[in-house]
């Protein structure tokens, strides 16, 4: 028995630590709603303002985002934080309707 | 498929401007002849090989004459091989590479564009102004790139066969082959002559050289999407000759002898080149290339009793890394070039046999705010054991100031070593003495020139008729701190070479506007204004054999495609020229000759194009349908050993009217 509570203990804290070695190019893509190549722009220069993003590019067709991060200076919930707060939903992320209100004519996605 | 496409275009963009890769897969897919983006920061038109067919397009140099950016000169009766001009210089003071390996240049300088078969091209792209400094700091006025068919894109089986009525007849056959999941290669075969002698003004000399050339190239593509790499490598062959002078010159009876003046030029060419790149995993925007290139050329000539023989075998090497800072909006691209090149030239019996070499590294940082504002500043330190160790610095910065609206800026400084004879070869055609004024230079006793080029450029794409139209005004300015000045204002019986006194410049205004009034229906036009003007010993003058003002105008018109897939493609091109400054012959007889300036004149080239399936068409065209010649080709015709011969002075198409036709026919 407490070898096996050695070795689960073990095993975990491995898993800790592997997670713990941040990766600087982490890849990740999710669906960021918008319409039009403002949207485009917006989108991008939003997810560019979080330092340690390192490539953002948002697809017109699809609606989804790909970027590149370095997980040692930031992660994906604050680019996604980052992009609601400019008035783009992301998932279950809902921007503010005051900030969606304000958007130019060609973005307002549905919702 | 589209991976690999990705990182193909990714890898290859990175050679020019690693940091518009996207920008130029979008341009591509479009079904344009030209493709002007508004998101580039430095002035590039892309010419698709849709374009190409245009023209009877039988190389790389005649390939420009669809398009305005760049003047297509006559070719005179004796080297027979088309000059191109951007922003009024030669292609001396362009850098002309193949897949970013510059190609034409040092003793290829004359004939290298017409040792491309147009077949082979896939697409050009043309820079205006100073241009990246990724290649090298020989371009003052322009860069212009060519990016061959890829094997992994090509057909199984190609064939062209041209002929025409100057008795010039071509055929172009390409074969391809997918080798498992990672290889392709190419096999391209290219064979023209010139059969039949040619005297339409009936000056005893023949208007266009009697010739035959052969030119193989191998190429071979490895591609391994997953693990980033890509690879290119290349075999080409190339042998060519040609004759002229007089058309009763025999050469096996009259070379060396005084009984007929004739010509022949012999070049043997072999290139081998390799590129190699490489995207790292996980990080789409940090790449890095190698490529590598020997050639052999070999050039042995003469011209009635001058021999001119020129071998150059150089070596060429380029390294670059592309990354970013931060994140993609800053990016830069780093790394060394290397050249050797050993020339082997006589002229008649002195010999000018030298080795230059040069070892330089180049840092360029791009800027993109991802919409409006984009900026590129670059500069490169080389040391070249004839130029020195010198700074090439250049800026290209560009701004969206409204929807559809470019405006461009370039400013950059170009520094080379003129090649005089091989650049100037068309001056043995002639009774003309070469004399260099040696001024202790390490040059033929001549110094490196040194020009900067800045310019600015304005385009607007607008609706009209509900479809795209655009305008375009380009304004460049190159000046001259130092140039081998190339003087044939002083005599008519001698070419002087000498280090600029006092000032040269050449500035050039164009002003394009392309509309499509109805569908498929493309109209473009374009104005060009051109000031070139040179401090010669005997005083300021324009740069001889220059139009002032251009005019030129084409017009292309498609059929609907039916239900075959069959449709008609027609096109017509307009060229004005104004007059000329001619070379200074006032010191001749009053027969021998030709005023201060050329008249003015029109010319027309059409042609038309029958698509009866994707797999065939057949194509009839005319240049020169007008049948406007230079009435005078040739001074001095009677005694072409005496003082008055001259066959350079060409301000006009030769050779008249010109018909021809061909087919294409592909196994897809």
């Amino acid at each position: 028995m407490k070898t096996i509570v050695i070795l689960l203990v073990t095993l975990f804290s491995v898993g800790i630590q592997a997670q713990e070695k941040k990766n600087k190019n982490a890849t990740y893509t999710f669906e960021v709603n918008g319409n039009c190549e403002t949207c485009k722009q917006r989108i991008e220069k939003a997810a560019y303002s979080v330092k340690g993003v390192k490539s953002a590019v948002w697809n017109i067709e699809t609606h989804q985002l790909d970027v590149i991060i370095n997980e040692e200076k930031t992660d994906v919930t604050a680019v996604k934080k980052a992009i609601v707060a400019v008035g783009h939903d992301v998932g279950d992320m809902k921007a503010d309707d005051a900030v969606y209100d304000k958007l130019h004519h060609c973005c307002k996605y549905e919702r | 498929m589209k991976k690999i496409t990705l990182v193909t275009t990714l890898l290859f963009s990175t050679f020019i401007f690693s940091q518009q890769k996207l920008d130029e897969v979008k341009v591509k897919n479009n079904n344009r002849g030209l493709q002007k983006s508004l998101s580039t920061t430095v002035n590039t038109t892309t010419v698709s090989s849709k374009e190409l067919l245009k023209a009877a397009c039988c190389n790389l140099a005649e390939s420009f004459e669809t398009n305005p950016s760049i003047d297509v000169n006559f070719s005179d009766a004796l080297t027979g091989t088309k000059q191109i001009k951007m922003l009024g210089l030669t292609s001396p003071y362009l850098l002309i590479a193949e897949e970013n390996i510059p190609m034409v240049r040092g003793a290829s300088q004359v004939y290298g564009l017409s040792f491309v078969p147009g077949t082979w091209v896939e697409s050009i792209q043309i820079t205006k102004g100073a241009g990246s400094v990724v290649n090298g700091y020989e371009s003052i006025s322009g860069q212009i790139n060519t990016e061959l068919i890829k094997p992994l894109k090509d057909i199984p089986f190609f064939l062209n066969a041209y002929g025409d009525s100057g008795n010039r007849y071509e055929l172009n056959t390409h074969f391809n082959r997918k080798l498992g999941k990672h290889w392709a290669s190419s096999l391209f075969i290219h064979g023209n002559t010139r059969v039949g002698k040619n005297d339409m003004n009936n000056d005893g000399f023949l208007d266009n050289p009697l010739g035959k050339q052969i030119n193989v190239t191998n190429r071979w593509q490895y591609t391994n999407a997953e693990k980033g790499w890509v690879s290119f490598f290349n075999v080409k062959y190339l042998n060519d000759r040609k004759q002229s002078g007089q058309v009763d010159f025999d050469p096996n009876k009259h070379r060396g002898t005084t009984t007929f003046w004739g010509s022949e030029i012999n070049t043997e060419r072999l290139d081998f080149s390799s590129k190699t790149g490489y995207v790292f995993k996980g990080m789409p925007y940090q790449s890095m290339g190698w490529q590598n290139a020997f050639s052999y050329h070999n050039q042995e000539s003469y011209f009635g009793l001058r021999t001119y023989h020129i071998k150059q075998q150089s070596a060429y090497s380029n390294f670059i890394f592309n990354s970013i800072i931060q994140n993609t909006r800053n990016k830069f691209s780093t790394g060394l070039n290397y050249t050797l090149d050993r020339y082997t030239e006589w002229v008649n019996a002195t010999d000018f046999s030298r080795i230059d070499n040069s070892i330089g590294t180049f840092f360029e940082y791009t800027f993109d705010n991802g919409k409006t504002f984009s900026y590129i500043i670059g500069g490169r330190v080389d040391y070249h054991n004839r130029l020195g160790i010198f700074m090439t610095p250049r800026l290209h910065v560009r701004y969206n100031p409204w929807d559809l609206g470019v405006f461009r800026f370039s400013i950059g400084r170009g520094k080379r070593a003129a090649n005089i004879f091989a650049e100037n070869q068309q001056y043995f055609g002639s009774s003309r003495q070469f004399v260099i004024q040696n001024s202790g230079g390490k040059l033929y006793g001549l110094d490196p020139e040194i020009a900067w080029n800045y310019g600015v450029s304005f385009t607007q794409k607008f609706r009209l008729f509900n479809k795209n139209s655009e305008v375009t005004l380009d304004v460049y300015r190159t000046d001259f701190q130092n140039q081998v000045v190339v003087d044939v204002m002083q005599n008519a019986q001698q070419v002087l070479f000498y280090n600029l006194q006092g000032r040269s410049y050449a500035n050039s205004v164009q002003l394009d506007f392309n509309i499509e009034p109805i569908h498929r229906l493309n109209i473009r036009n374009s104005y060009k204004y051109y000031d070139l003007a040179t401090d010669f010993q005997s005083g300021r003058f324009q740069r001889p054999l220059q139009a002032r003002h251009r005019f030129f105008s084409n017009v292309a018109y498609e059929t609907a495609t039916t239900d075959k897939n069959r449709l008609w493609k027609m096109d017509v091109t307009y060229n004005w020229l104004g007059a000329q400054q001619l070379p200074n012959t006032q010191n001749n007889p009053i027969s021998e000759q030709l005023g201060a300036k050329s008249p003015a004149f029109s010319l027309v080239n059409a042609q038309i194009t029958r698509v009866f399936s994707p797999t065939f068409e057949m194509y009839l065209g005319g240049e020169n349908v007008l049948n406007y010649r230079q009435q005078r080709a040739v001074l001095g015709t009677d005694n072409p050993f005496g003082n008055y011969f001259d066959a350079t002075i060409v301000y006009a198409p030769v050779f008249g009217r010109m018909l021809y036709a061909g087919l294409r026919y592909k196994i897809k």
